[in-house]
């Protein structure tokens, strides 16, 4: 009896520790990164698809905001469906001077969309957008159903 | 470069800057175009979130320094539930080869691009000296 607990089917019980072990380093990794992405204080490019985004929330709303220096709002496309909101524009950079000889080009023109699914159902038709000193802000009312409602006990 | 080529996200450069701070935050290096025209040297430096109030130029000794605080005001309501960039300072230097006209200097900021026209002091008239042979 005590030969079978100890000893019995010794490859089994081998393949099964070396399993958790296994689980085990993954659930330290992601520990890890998670710690290492929240000390500095970033959750790094995420989709990798222009702009970059940054999404808040509270009880009555998301936040959506994006740094789009050089866009104007006429240049600029923002489409909401159930709970999807598409971003969609372009970058134009003035042309300057014939004469003008460039020492530095860094800024970029070009086009962009970006698609994005909300976590919870929105209210579509109360999105409402703003677009100021380069920086894109767009507030998205939950529907009434995805908003938290206190129950109070009798 | 095309017009209509697709626009890549770029992570935003932090800098290390030379000096410790005596303000948290990072500090981060703004995209500059800069050109040259026959009388004046203009930069345009996306600066997003930066109001006209928060921002700084200044030219000493030939160093030009832009430096420009991100509102954190700006920022949503809110608990952050997703994030994929920050906001904080931008700061860049740049040493000018040229003589600038301090006073007509020309600074606009509009849709988070700042535009900065630094005109290039008149050259003098060149003078043409006549070797006069004895």
């Amino acid at each position: 009896m005590i030969y079978r607990t100890l000893f019995g089917a010794p490859g089994r019980r081998f393949g099964a520790s070396l399993k958790e072990l296994e689980e085990m380093q993954q659930r330290m990794d992601r520990l890890f990164n998670g710690f290492r992405d929240r000390s500095a204080g970033r959750v790094g490019v995420g989709a990798g698809v222009f702009p970059a985004i940054n999404i808040s929330e509270d009880t009555g709303a998301y936040y959506v905001s994006a740094e789009l220096p050089g866009v104007t709002s006429a240049d600029l496309e923002i489409n909401v469906t159930a709970n999807q909101l598409t971003l969609a524009g372009e970058r134009k950079i003035s042309k300057e001077a014939a004469d003008a000889r460039y020492h530095r080009r860094e800024r970029e023109a070009g086009r962009f969309s970006r698609a994005l699914a909300l976590p919870g159902d929105i209210d579509a038709d109360n999105v409402k957008a703003g677009l100021a000193d380069g920086v894109l802000t767009i507030t998205i009312p939950k529907a009434e159903k995805a908003k938290p409602r206190q129950i109070t006990v009798q | 470069m095309s017009e209509t080529n697709e626009l890549k996200v770029r992570e935003k450069q932090e800098v290390a800057p030379s000096a410790e701070l005596t303000k948290p935050g990072p500090v981060f290096t703004p995209h500059v175009d800069i050109f040259e025209t026959d009388n004046s040297l203009t930069l345009l430096v996306d600066m997003p979130g930066v109001k006209a109030d928060d921002l700084n130029v200044d030219l000493r000794d030939d160093i030009l320094t832009l430096t420009g605080d991100a509102k954190p005001s700006l920022a949503t309501p809110g608990e952050k539930i997703y994030g994929e960039y920050e906001t904080g300072r931008y700061y860049r230097q740049f040493s000018l080869s040229e003589v600038i006209a301090q006073d007509k200097i020309d600074a606009k900021l509009s849709d988070g691009v700042l535009r900065l026209t630094l005109p290039k002091v008149e050259k003098a008239t060149p003078r043409r000296i006549m070797v006069q042979v004895d």
